[in-house]
């Protein structure tokens, strides 16, 4: 493993570059802190970006109620992925921020405008949908052009816009080709070139990847980050993904029926999750939760798991006996054969770097992963201790979480 | 015996087994229902055309005899004319009512379902009916429209609609829009909502206004359906006929003869079944016009053909 983790970067970025045609040698310049110029590029032109602001935002349909109060402010030039659990009103909110959908109360910011009542056309935004929403009747060209020649530009302007855009995006030589006769990978890119040639201040992504196969989502995953990095355009991107957002996002918002859970940095949200949906949400496998009681001793105070083990914590406020929701990450946990919680086999998955282990923990179904190849068998007992100083405490009724200062943590 | 029975048992399943055979045996009904129905009816039409059969008499062989007494008859030349007013203009008005329509039906309206049930009436009502009907509010004495215009003191005395030829020629059209609307309209509706909601949102973010989405986004995605439904449309006005017959029998001055009322009036009423055969005869070219033109406008769109590359 000596490749260091800017090695690694330069080297995928020779390798996009060379698949998509070009010299390597332009990689010693661009992978610097200066951007090229994107198929916008007029002559060092500085393109206007904008931030994205909602506040107290609240959408309903007739009398149902699906989005209840979010703020969200999405920084200028900050890649911004807005997670939840299907049906949890992520698209309804990324087509508020479009326009398409009416805002029942409170208020989009764009920049510094207020855009509740402008048309989507005037909102300087482009949305990338998850059927791609490409005109079935145009050409790859007319596609990406219609929106250019809509806003009357010359035509040299559109054709050098149009076709550095298909440069970048490797849609060269399908420019006249019909979405029909396209793969699902490449009428994706055209969907993302149609964004970009336009060069709006915000991009709005809404599952843009969900058609995909696996590979070429992750493969998509890299290249969209790579223009963001190279473009720098505010972006908000939806998905029901975690591990998309986790990869992706400059700041991660998770939402969960209508309501922002949580909103932050990715690992900040992955170290430091406020409740236990985003606890649950954010990593995979998802975070072990076990049912505890906290218990006052004259030495101080403990969280109790199951009949005996008891962890340690410090500055708990709560009184003697509080329902807790212990939380440990599968990684974080110990396997020993004395001490620890009594837990039983109920399957074992190698996947070669590391072994899944799913057992049951006072009635409760707990993964487990480990560096070494255990070998149970189904139906065993072990014994799981989980690591000091990496577990969480949540209030078992509101799920909040219950800041700790464990002795152990450094 | 056993013997032979079982040989012809298998003699049977081996044919059964024929492809070809078995081809030509489900074909047999439909080739008998097209060339019972429609080949021999038209085949002896046209046959009929070429000799100068009159009810009660077979009729001899006489060549273009008939096609010769037609191209100089000014009567056959009006019909003609007059079919082709009818048409264009009839199918023109349809096309744009049809479509208006089926925007309107589009669109979130109350009573959605209703509406459209009450769209399709005119198409339900047979013909003859609505014709009747039609004939009623035209009518020179009890029309319903003359006098509603003379209640509201727009004119002094009733209008006698079919009396006189232009607008006689006008109250037909009507009445085939009337009846012609309701299939071009639906038929688009339907159209019309195959066309994915996300184009138009698409359109809206890249910049177009409602007359450019329908521009560039629901009249091109819609080209294939109108080019159907006009060609069928095209071909039901060409060759009405109930609708002439009971309003007017293609008066007055002959103002409103089609060419199949003429035909019907020579051929049946008239006798002359060569002549009436010619007349029909003559229409088969302009029929095959309207035809090639639904080949041409119904053939796949570029756009619409997938998989294969170039
Ligand atoms: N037109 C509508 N009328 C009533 N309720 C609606 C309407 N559109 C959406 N909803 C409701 O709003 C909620 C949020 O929908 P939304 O499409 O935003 O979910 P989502 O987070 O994008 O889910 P997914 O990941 O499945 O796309 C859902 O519960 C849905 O039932
Ligand atoms: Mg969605």
């Amino acid at each position: 493993m000596a490749v260091s983790l800017p090695g690694a970067l330069l080297a995928r970025w020779c390798l996009v570059r060379l698949r998509r045609g070009e010299p390597a040698g332009g990689a010693s310049n661009s992978s610097g802190s200066t951007p090229r110029a994107g198929p916008e590029g007029g002559r060092g032109a500085r393109r206007s970006m904008a931030s994205v602001e909602l506040r107290q935002v609240r959408k309903q349909y007739g009398q149902t109620s699906v989005i209840h109060g979010v703020d969200v402010g999405v920084r200028d030039g900050e890649f911004a992925v807005l997670v939840g659990p299907s049906g949890c009103g992520k698209s309804t909110l990324l087509r508020m921020i479009a326009g398409l959908e009416e805002i029942s109360s409170g208020e989009i910011l764009i920049g510094d405008r207020v855009v509740n009542r402008v048309p989507p056309k005037d909102r300087d935004i482009a949305m990338v949908f998850q059927n791609y929403a490409l005109y079935p009747h145009m050409s790859v060209f007319d596609n990406m052009a219609f929106s250019l020649r809509l806003a009357g530009r010359p035509r040299e302007d559109i054709q050098r816009r149009v076709e550095e855009a298909a440069r970048v995006l490797g849609l060269g030589e399908y420019l006249q080709r019909y979405p029909r006769q396209l793969s699902g990978g490449q009428r994706q890119r055209v969907a993302m070139g149609r964004a970009i040639v336009r060069a709006p201040q915000v991009f709005l992504f809404d599952e843009p990847l969900s058609n995909l196969d696996a590979r070429l989502r992750v493969q998509m995953r890299t290249e969209i980050r790579e223009l963001h990095q190279r473009l720098r355009t505010t972006s908000v991107y939806v998905t029901h993904d975690q591990i998309e957002a986790m990869t992706m996002a400059d700041r991660i918002v998770v939402m969960n029926l209508g309501r922002v859970e949580q909103s932050g940095a990715p690992l900040e949200l992955y170290d430091e999750p406020a409740n236990v949906f985003v606890a649950g949400f954010i990593g995979s496998p998802a975070m072990n939760f076990l049912p505890a009681r906290l218990r006052r001793t004259p030495d101080g105070v403990e969280a109790v798991l199951g009949d005996a083990l008891g962890l340690p914590l410090e500055g708990c406020e709560l009184p003697d006996g509080s329902a807790l929701t212990l939380g440990v990450r599968p990684e974080h946990f110990v396997i020993g054969s004395g001490a620890g919680l009594p837990a039983q086999v109920l399957g074992v998955e190698p996947t070669g770097a590391d072994t899944q282990i799913f057992c049951r923990v006072c009635g409760t179904p707990v993964t487990v992963i480990s560096r070494e190849r255990h070998r149970f068998e189904p139906g065993g007992m072990i014994r799981l201790t989980p690591l000091p100083g990496k577990t969480y405490l949540f209030d078992a009724a509101g799920g909040q979480r219950i800041p700790t200062r464990d002795p152990r943590r450094g | 015996m056993a013997e032979s029975g079982s040989a012809a048992q298998g003699h049977r399943g081996r044919l059964l087994d024929n492809r070809e055979f078995l081809g030509a045996l489900f074909l047999l009904p439909a080739a008998i229902l097209l060339l019972g129905l429609l080949a021999y009816p038209l085949g002896l039409g046209v046959w009929l055309g070429f000799t100068d059969a009159k009810v009660g008499s077979s009729g001899q062989w006489i060549g273009l005899e008939n096609f010769e007494f037609l191209v100089g008859d000014s009567v056959f030349l009006l019909s003609a004319w007059n079919t082709f007013i009818y048409t264009f203009t009839a199918s023109v008005i349809k096309f744009a009512l049809g479509l208006w329509l089926a925007l309107l039906l589009n669109e979130r309206l109350p009573f959605k379902a209703a509406l459209r049930a009450v769209v399709l009436l005119p198409f339900i009502v047979p013909t003859v009916l609505s014709a009747i009907a039609f004939w009623w509010l035209y009518d020179a004495q009890f029309s319903v429209l003359s006098w509603t215009l003379v209640r509201l003191g727009l004119i002094d005395h009733y209008i006698d609609f079919l009396g006189n030829p232009l607008l006689a020629r006008c109250s037909v059209i009507v009445a085939n829009v009337w009846r012609g609307v309701p299939f071009i309209a639906i038929s688009l509706l339907a159209g019309l909502q195959t066309i994915a909601p996300s184009l138009y949102e698409a359109a809206a973010i890249d910049g177009a206004t409602a007359l450019q989405k329908f521009r560039h986004v629901t009249l091109p995605l819609l080209s294939p359906i109108i080019a159907v439904v006009m060609t069928f449309s095209v071909l039901f006005t060409f060759t009405d006929f109930q609708l002439i017959w009971v309003l007017t029998h293609g008066g007055p001055l002959n103002a409103t003869h089609l060419m199949t009322t003429l035909s019907y009036q020579r051929g049946i009423s008239g006798g002359a079944l060569g002549e009436g055969a010619a007349i029909s005869t003559a229409m088969i070219p302009f029929l095959l016009l309207a035809v090639l033109f639904s080949y041409f406008g119904l053939q796949r769109r570029r756009w619409q053909q997938g998989g294969a590359d170039r």
